[in-house]
């Protein structure tokens, strides 16, 4: 269990979290039917009232989620690994397909897991979208679909502060893209996100840090749906 | 009026549907897992209907004000096709979700050894995952069905106050209410039942145990006949406690057995998103 899940259990869930942690150690395959239960069985909700969606901080549900995932991966060999993950995504929904996507980040799966990001980064949903682009899409994912990812989160308002990795990929091909997302909303009349102006800041070395720094709080802006 | 649709296929109705049936008083509805009205052609096409069921569809009643809830099986009729088996072994990961209330629709069909293989296990997986069952009982040869169908929840040792027998009429209300299963009346606009005829049963038969529903899907149906058939058990003298009881009690009742009912009211917000997408047409929330 992560601190910070310990933190926000009450006495009750810390017990159930246990119990289920357990469960799925001595029996892996429990996972298929336990993983889906676990905001039923020991809580759901923020682990950061800030961040209501868990857009950079995973909620209860998904750390408690991640927890029981780490613990049935310790009995499986990678490709039994690779296949069970693919089922809890496949059969998940929002919710379980989100920590599914988190858990990737603590996996031993190679890029075996990318088809998940991929299919997250394709959608629309937000907290998919962040959650596909920790620290496992930095490790895996190919460049070209990295930066698409990086301007999606800026087109559907996902913080960036989401997204690992700007240190060794931002690169002069983000700023471009960044740059030309800029252009097309000012020349809408529309609102420049502020957080595209702080990457591009970033990118072009008039500014530090984005990982592990804070971006600002998200501008109030109307984002775009993507069909 | 307040009522409780315990048998309603939304993902074949319209927005318009949603907006009549919460001004006729439905607050919550199921929808079981069933028939699309053609045949599907593989697993996957269920594990979609699935998805939809736990997901996109909960959201769009939710933004009309209804809570929904569903039931997830292999239905009788396509338990036969052999393409379609391995649903029964991904029903666990179904069955442990949110929103899944029952087992269903399982049952029969046509009467096949597929269909009675499919239908035992399918009781079995109720008992493991702690849910109540609704079962359906076939169009043809009825009485026949419904027999097997109580003796089969009989021998699976399920309680049968944990099983709901739907589609009964006249001539299968006396075995159910012997069973000590619950019984379901489908409400159509000219065949199988009527709500004339659903009050005369509630006459005879009290309202124990008495669950109606309008099973309105993509065919000729009417996603109001539970209001109707309130109006009608007015009309006869039921008291509005009698049409409670009727309309929502007894179906909460049932379902509450899965410990995974949501009945607080909505707080309806058009401008919310499912997976990035509203109900909203050509507008983007702000």
């Amino acid at each position: 269990m992560t601190d910070l899940l310990d933190d926000v259990l009450g006495t009750e869930g810390r017990a159930r979290l246990t119990e289920l942690t357990g469960e799925v150690t001595s029996t892996p395959a429990r996972i298929a039917v336990l993983f889906p239960a676990v905001a039923r069985a020991v809580g759901r909700g923020p682990a950061d009232p800030d961040d209501p969606d868990g857009m950079v901080t995973p909620r209860i549900e998904d750390q408690a989620r991640v927890a029981l995932l780490r613990a049935a991966a310790q009995a499986w060999n990678r490709d039994a690994l690779v296949t069970e993950i693919g089922a809890l995504y496949r059969h998940g929904d929002a919710d379980e397909k989100r920590a599914v996507l988190r858990a990737v980040d603590h996996l031993d799966v190679g890029n075996a897991a990318l088809d998940l990001v991929g299919d997250a980064l394709r959608g629309n949903d937000t907290r998919l979208i962040a959650a596909a682009l920790g620290p496992y899409a930095a490790k895996h994912l190919d460049p070209h679909n990295w930066r698409h990812g990086v301007l999606k989160c800026l087109f559907t308002g996902v913080p960036l502060a989401a997204v690992s990795g700007f240190a060794e990929r931002g690169d002069a091909e983000l700023a471009r893209m960044v740059e030309g997302f800029a252009a097309e909303r000012r020349a809408a009349g529309r609102d420049v996100p502020a957080d595209a102006t702080c990457l591009l800041n970033r990118l072009t070395s008039k500014r530090p840090d984005l990982d592990g720094g804070t971006v600002p709080d998200q501008q109030r802006v109307r984002h775009d749906q993507e069909d | 009026m307040r009522i409780f649709d315990p048998h309603i296929h939304m993902t074949s109705r319209t927005t318009d549907d949603y907006e009549a049936m919460y001004a006729a008083g439905v607050r919550a509805v199921t929808e079981p897992a069933f028939w699309l009205g053609q045949p599907r052609s593989s697993a996957a096409s269920f594990y979609d209907y699935f998805d939809a069921l736990v997901g996109w569809e909960r959201f769009r009643a939710a933004q009309f004000g209804i809570r929904h809830h569903c039931t997830i099986a292999l239905n009788p009729k396509e338990a036969n096709d052999p393409r379609c088996a391995e649903v029964l072994d991904a029903l666990p990961r179904y069955l442990a979700k949110d929103g899944v209330v029952a087992v269903g629709e399982v049952g029969f069909d046509s009467m096949t050894d597929d269909e009675e293989k499919a239908f035992v296990r399918q009781l079995d997986l109720a008992g493991e995952h702690d849910l109540p069952v609704l079962v359906h009982t076939p169009h043809r040869d009825k009485v026949e069905g419904t027999r097997r169908t109580l003796e089969l929840v009989a021998a699976s040792g399920l309680p049968p106050e944990r099983v709901l027998v739907d589609h009964l009429n006249e001539v299968t209300v006396d075995m159910v209410a012997g069973s000590g299963c619950w019984l379901g009346f489908s409400i159509y606009p000219d065949t199988k039942m009527d709500e004339r005829r659903m009050v005369r049963i509630l006459a005879d038969h009290g309202l124990d145990r008495m669950i109606v529903n309008s099973a309105a899907d993509w065919g000729r149906s009417d996603p109001l006949k539970t209001a109707k058939t309130g109006q009608a058990m007015r009309g006869a003298g039921f008291s509005e406690d009698d049409v409670d009881r009727v309309l929502w009690r007894n179906p909460v009742a049932f379902y509450g057995q899965s410990g995974r009912l949501l009945l607080d009211p909505v707080d309806i917000d058009q401008t919310a998103t499912f997976e990035g997408n509203s109900v909203l047409r050509g507008q983007r929330p702000a």
